[in-house]
């Protein structure tokens, strides 16, 4: 029995850190690209929830489209989030966090004024069935979940290396003026990383709200493990990130077989709070964040 | 607004503001009412507003209680702000200086006038014992350790039903009358804000100010920043534990509540619209947005979604908030001057 347990615990454990890291995405590429901190993520994330639900349920679009709408506009949402609410404010650090967690809260709370607090909220699974991973059962969604984070993942990695944009943007990131001075535009570079961040709340937000209901304080959660995942890796490191959501994600499946699952956002408040206090600059943050944060 | 490009808009100061500054040896009446009478008349509103039972409904001085409780959370935000400490969870304290005096009346059986004074103390010594460790941090790091830390505690009493879990701690001793609530209040917002404003004044205030600016700076000065830090999260987290005991007992209840984000945004907002550092804009942009949330109380969660956009609307179109702007109408006048004949070729 024990072994099963084990596999189960192993296999749940990596779909679960694969989830984490989703949720994340967005979060770390903007705040790597732009140095944005964007609190709205959580908000981004519950919208695109309740958007794709809306396509579909009143428009009656197929799901497919639906997903694509939601990720474009969500997305295209973020760039007018940096336009009207960042560029005024950009540079200076805790305005940009206070009103894009004013965006946020606005957001979350907006829907919950709206009464969508009820149980028939949910997003349809990409995929019906499941498939045996080394002996335990597994739905088809779970392993699409798996394929787009990891799949994701590398794509970003991949843009971000070997395209002109994405070189612009790591530059932009890298040292502003010298960015500058070779011709791209920093206010471009930001917009189009609120963009890609947003974008990529919408797709996580798509790819895992079918695992259950769109519940109001989804929107804060997501914020939290985004915080707590990105922290613990390092905030601007992207393998930290990685490394992070995995650490975040079996601790969680660990403690929610043997303590219970109450205790999941236990686990990723601690993890924020004990990084934070013991290694400010996360697992894999390089000494020059370190001056930023102590 | 007119734009007219050979002109600038300049802001110049009112005589009598000048007057008033400077010669205060042979001040009339009227320089001295100048100076004088918006402070006392703030001042003696609050006072006099308990007495006014006839005139005001009880709701209304439920709300001016709200109101106060919620000053003192922004007072508490405002002076950790001057330190460079951003507090995004200012619910931490209330949750200490709650959770404090429901201990100490429901399991040791001692009287509010015991359980206030001491879990004032004990709940600003709690918090600051567990910010202490992670005072290094600034800027955002610092926000988001104080955004976690309340949900942190709230989510382990659920858990662990420490303090009674979920179900909180109930039938506390009740405090004897409105009028007294509104009194202690009263007093304890007057007296935080003058010593708050005092203590500003001050060298060691200017040293908390120095560390927000440049914080390596005052370390090569030979000050222990972190252990500063640990004095401005002690200070500020007096008056809001108070808060926290007086809301408790006010309740007859402590639970989970008292880590919630209302008490987080709220006198964080407060700071905002009425703008930070100057403790009576903290105090006004309290007094302006509680009572407005309890206008709008029949829609429900809308409050929230107001709070966020007045934060978000200050934040980025008015950052320097309401009470600089009254400051500086009150002060000083606007007049459209020429342009000197340098500037005119742009």
């Amino acid at each position: 029995m024990s072994e099963s347990i084990l596999a189960s615990t192993l296999v749940y454990g990596f779909v679960n850190s694969v989830a984490l890291m989703l949720t994340a995405l967005g979060f770390s590429l903007t705040f790597g690209l732009s140095g944005v901190a964007n609190f709205a993520h959580g908000g981004l994330y519950l919208l695109s929830g309740f958007l794709a639900w809306m396509l579909i349920h009143w428009l009656k679009l197929p799901f497919p489209l639906a997903a694509l709408a939601t990720v474009a506009a969500v997305g295209a949402l973020g760039a007018v989030l940096y336009r009207v609410v960042l560029r005024p404010v950009r540079g200076i650090v805790l305005s940009e966090v206070i009103s894009t967690f004013a965006v946020g809260v606005a957001i979350i709370e907006l829907f919950r004024w709206k009464g969508f607090t009820t149980y028939d909220f949910s997003l349809p699974v990409f995929v019906e069935g499941g498939v045996e991973v080394f002996g335990v059962s597994l739905d088809w969604h779970r392993v699409c979940i798996v394929g787009i984070g990891l799949g994701l993942t590398a794509l970003l990695w991949a843009f971000t290396r070997f395209t002109s944009t994405g070189l612009a943007l790591r530059g932009m990131s890298q040292n502003e003026s010298t960015a500058l001075c070779l011709g791209i535009d920093s206010d471009w570079a930001a917009m189009l990383s609120l963009a890609l961040g947003s974008a990529l709340a919408a797709v996580a937000a798509i790819a895992l709200l079918p695992l259950g209901i769109i519940s109001i304080n989804t929107g804060y959660d997501a914020l939290l493990v985004a915080l707590a995942v990105t922290v613990l890796g390092g905030l601007e490191s992207t393998p930290g990130m990685m490394v992070g959501s995995f650490l975040v994600g079996y601790a969680t499946v660990l403690t929610g077989n043997t303590i219970g699952p109450r205790w999941n956002e236990v686990v990723y408040l601690l993890a924020i709070v004990l990084v934070l206090g013991l290694k400010p600059s996360g697992l894999f943050g390089r000494s020059k964040e370190l001056e930023d944060r102590v | 607004m007119s734009r007219d490009p050979g002109r600038r808009r300049e802001r110049l100061d009112r005589g009598i503001k000048a007057r008033s500054d400077d010669i205060f040896a042979i001040a009339s009446i009227r320089d001295l009412a100048y100076v004088l009478l918006p402070r006392l008349l703030a001042v003696l509103a609050l006072l006099a507003f308990p007495l006014l039972e006839a005139v005001v409904s009880p709701y209304w001085q439920t709300v001016i209680l709200n109101t106060l409780v919620i000053a003192l959370l922004a007072l508490s935000w405002d002076l950790l702000a001057s330190a460079g400490l951003v507090s995004l969870g200012q619910s931490l304290f209330v949750g200490a200086g709650g959770y404090a005096a429901g201990f100490l009346n429901a399991r040791l059986g001692l009287s509010p006038l015991w359980t206030i004074p001491l879990a004032t103390v004990g709940g600003a010594a709690i918090s600051t014992g567990l910010l202490f460790p992670l005072l290094r941090l600034r800027g955002i790091y610092f926000g988001m350790i104080t955004f976690a830390l309340p949900l942190l505690l709230m989510r382990v009493i659920e858990t662990t039903g420490f303090l009674g879990g979920t179900e909180g701690l109930h039938g506390l001793t009740p405090l004897p009358g409105r009028t007294a609530e509104l009194y202690l209040m009263t007093a304890a917002a007057l007296v935080t804000i003058v010593a708050f404003r005092r203590l500003a004044a001050t060298d060691y205030g200017l040293v908390f100010r120095a560390i927000r600016d440049d914080d390596r700076t005052v370390l090569a000065a030979g000050f222990h920043i972190q252990w500063r830090k640990a004095q401005a999260v002690l200070l500020a987290a007096l008056p809001a534990c108070f808060a926290g005991a007086f809301v408790t007992h006010r309740f007859q209840f402590v639970g989970m509540t008292a880590f919630a984000l209302d008490y987080s945004i709220l006198p964080l907002t407060s700071a905002v619209v009425g703008g930070a550092g100057s403790f009576l804009g903290a105090v006004m942009g309290s007094f302006i947005l509680v009572p407005l949330s309890e206008v709008m109380r029949e829609f429900g969660s809308l409050r929230v979604v107001l709070y966020s956009l007045m934060l978000l609307l200050f934040t980025v179109v008015l950052p320097e908030g309401i009470f600089r702007l009254l400051v500086r109408k009150y002060g000083q006048f606007e007049r459209l001057a020429p342009l000197p004949e340098a500037g005119r070729g742009r």
